[in-house]
């Protein structure tokens, strides 16, 4: 936005201020990201910028809480890092334990949520869909209810004892709190509502006469379906996906109430350290998953442009 | 193909196998309306079993409370014989002890005790003591009961044993608001010193206000430079929108937990600065002002992305025709512009005070003290003082509010309008 040529003085200033303000909001939204990448390589267990770090001394820099990331839980964490050492690591190590559960659930969670989602998505936008508001509504309904709320009612349904369950001592009645399918399911019903709303958004731009086109060269609808439909609304499913992917990623409430100390994912384990005792350890594994964020970011960019030029637009 | 060269129908329209053609389509209908609801129908039962029933059985708790009912089969009985006011005789006192021989019997002294401790605190060892010395106790059992615990002569202790034999009960939304029973069973507000719950509510809605009011403010000039800047910059721009977006929660709330803290950078900068002094660093986390900065921050993208989205449709050349017909800019921008960005305003606030009143994890970090919310108080009630019934009347009133904002968007913006990213 050019300042006009007719510009007062007065409008010249205020629009110098306003850009200095728009600077000042940027950097509210992006320093306390940042800031936490230089500190994790801090020398010293301070959470603040020592003298050395502030002259680039590189010895006010160092690795030693991303060891410490890697040796935490070990069995040997002193050993030499030979192939044993990273066995041991791979095996014993708590956040890589933790790392572990959180892609495990996170993935199994978001192929159920993109799978059910997308199926629900493609009946909601057909138009002759009945109740169609009610339904959607219930639908993102796990978005808005309160996280806590979602939590106690989970907790209540997954620690009731009604999953039938072959266990050593015969049949039995099980419960799914404290197991992993349970936190899978829980983590797909809080990832519906985003695959829903992504996969509609990109079905309701979706032009119907390519079916028919298809339909009309001789294409039956199932293959209508998979080699038209679903070639064009794969951008949305995906990023769908990636927004329940993050959700179940990120999800700490449910996992507190319905997970057992073997389910603990990152965000738990990043809620235990903070509560207990918060060292600059927090901040290797957040550095971590800033990069992380960005890679994911780089992605969804990317498939932005994809879709758009699938849809014959020129990517902007 | 013209009306004209169609031939004229006699009688009711007909399909080529004789079907009156109404009835046809009508079929047809269904049963396209029959596969649409088959795709969502997997969907619908997976949330409503594992999420919209959860919640409601959950919900149930806050007026369904058996702790006491359930163990105490005599007393009920002897409850429902003698209407309220009667005198508590002997054969109360009885029942009473043929009720502690069972609950001594079924270890479930406990849960008894504990529902009857909602009511008057400290009554919950008068159960688990009392349970221990029943089958001991010698007729006349009245004399004996008081004799063991002055407390089972006491009438209110009494009122409320008749109380929690009906396992239905408003009770627990009573407590939820700060309200009691008297000696009398009429309704009353607890003592002011001992009033919690509704000023922690009024909190949480003063602490969304808040938050909701500093996020379109800082949003809205993103907003608008965004949406006036050539595409090119404002993609560039706009990672510093969507990175945080997409950064993990407990991410950053951490960071701002270092940047915050008293010896943190924050204060480290003021005091390099000379702001402040070396011992007048500011308390900026584990209050409310950590609480809000913190949450300002996750919940800015969510006004800004609704205000972005909106601010791209508004050609710029209105502004500039109503410059050119003698407005100044800041007239322009009032009556020309701002209307048009108020559903984008409305959007974006909504959706930030909708999330804002349900916040849990960021308060409980970075909160201390006065900076936590209601979900706090809800998980305080599950995990620590498991009272879950008042746990769950809290949560239905919270449920309520969000509920009554998220239709108010619905109207405002509609629910199938929500865009993400």
């Amino acid at each position: 936005m050019a300042l006009p040529v007719y510009a007062s003085p007065l409008e010249k200033l205020w629009h110098y201020a306003y850009l200095v303000l728009c600077a000042l909001i940027f950097v509210f939204l992006i320093a306390p990201i940042i800031i936490i990448i230089p500190l994790s390589f801090n020398a010293e267990p301070y959470f603040t910028f020592t003298d050395k770090m502030l002259t680039f001394d590189p010895e006010g820099y160092s690795l030693r809480w991303y060891d410490k990331l890697i040796t935490f839980g070990m069995a040997e964490p002193d050993a030499p890092r030979n192939m044993a050492f990273w066995l041991d690591f791979w095996h014993n190590a708590t956040w890589m334990q933790v790392a572990k559960n959180s892609v495990i659930i996170g993935v199994c969670a978001t192929v159920l949520s993109a799978g059910l989602g997308t199926v629900a998505a493609l009946g909601l936008t057909r138009p002759e869909m009945p109740f169609r508001k009610q339904i959607t509504a219930v639908l993102i309904s796990p978005m808005i209810v309160p996280i806590i709320i979602s939590a106690t009612g989970m907790f209540f349904f997954y620690s009731g004892k009604w999953v039938p369950n072959v266990g050593p001592d015969g049949f039995e009645w099980g419960r799914l709190a404290g197991t992993y399918a349970g936190i899978i399911l829980a983590h797909a019903a809080l990832g519906i509502p985003f695959v829903i709303i992504t996969v509609t958004a990109t079905l309701s731009g979706f032009d119907q006469s390519l079916v028919r086109a298809a339909a009309s060269l001789g294409a039956n609808p199932r293959t209508a379906f998979f080699r038209v439909v679903m070639p064009l609304i794969m951008p949305g499913v995906i990023s769908g996906g990636l927004f329940a992917f993050v959700t179940s990623f990120d999800e700490v409430v449910a996992v507190l109430f319905i997970a057992d100390h073997t389910q603990q994912t990152i965000p738990r384990q990043m809620w235990n350290g903070i509560r207990e005792q918060i060292s600059p350890a927090i901040l290797a594994v957040a550095t971590l998953l800033v990069l992380l964020s960005i890679s994911m970011l780089t992605v969804l960019e990317l498939l932005r442009r994809r879709s758009e030029r699938l849809r014959g637009m020129t990517p902007s | 193909m013209t009306d004209a060269t169609l031939p004229t129908p006699s009688g009711p329209l007909t399909t080529a196998d004789g079907r009156p053609l109404k009835a046809a389509l009508a079929a047809s209908l269904a049963v396209r309306r029959r596969r649409a609801l088959m795709l969502v129908a997997p969907l619908f039962l997976f949330i409503l079993i594992s999420f919209i029933v959860p919640i409601g059985q959950m919900l149930f708790k806050s007026i369904y409370n058996d702790g006491f009912s359930k163990n105490a089969p005599a007393l009920v009985q002897w409850f429902d014989e003698h209407p309220k006011g009667s005198e508590i005789d002997e054969s109360a006192y009885a029942a009473l002890r043929s009720d502690l021989i069972l609950m001594r019997e079924q270890k479930t002294a406990g849960e008894a005790g504990t529902r009857i401790n909602y009511d008057i605190s400290g009554t919950r060892s008068l159960f688990t003591g009392a349970a221990r010395k029943a089958e001991k106790l010698e007729p006349p059992y009245k004399e004996a009961f008081i004799a063991l615990d002055k407390d089972w002569g006491n009438p209110n202790v009494w009122r409320a044993l008749r109380s929690a034999a009906n396992p239905f009960t408003i009770d627990f939304y009573l407590a939820a608001n700060d309200m009691t029973r008297d000696e009398t069973g009429a309704i009353t507000a607890v003592p002011k010193d001992q009033q919690v719950y509704k000023k922690l509510m009024g909190r949480t809605l003063m602490l969304s206000i808040e938050i909701t009011a500093l996020c379109l403010l800082l949003g809205f000039p993103i907003a608008h430079l965004l949406a006036t800047l050539p595409m090119r910059k404002a993609m560039l721009l706009m990672i510093f929108v969507l990175l945080p977006f997409w950064t993990s929660l407990l991410v950053r709330t951490t960071s701002w937990m270092v940047l915050l803290q008293s010896q943190g950078v924050l204060n480290d900068v003021f005091v390099w600065l000379g702001v402040i002094g070396e011992d007048g660093r500011i308390q900026m986390i584990y209050n409310e002002m950590g609480t809000i900065i913190a949450m300002t921050h996750i919940l800015l993208p969510f006004t800004i992305l609704p205000l972005y989205s909106v601010m791209k449709t508004i050609p710029p050349s209105y502004v500039r025709a109503a410059r050119s017909l003698g407005a100044t800019s800041w007239t322009a921008f009032r009556r020309v512009y701002l209307p048009q960005t108020l559903p984008g305003v409305g959007a974006g606030g909504l959706l930030v005070f909708i999330l804002a009143m349900g916040y849990y994890i960021t308060p409980a970090l970075v909160g201390g003290a006065d900076g936590q919310m209601i979900s706090n108080m809800i998980a305080f009630h599950m995990q620590k003082s498991l009272n879950w019934s008042l746990a769950a009347a809290l949560a239905a009133q919270l449920l309520v509010v969000v509920l009554i904002f998220f239709w108010i968007y619905d109207k405002l913006v509609g629910i199938d309008k929500m865009k993400l990213g």
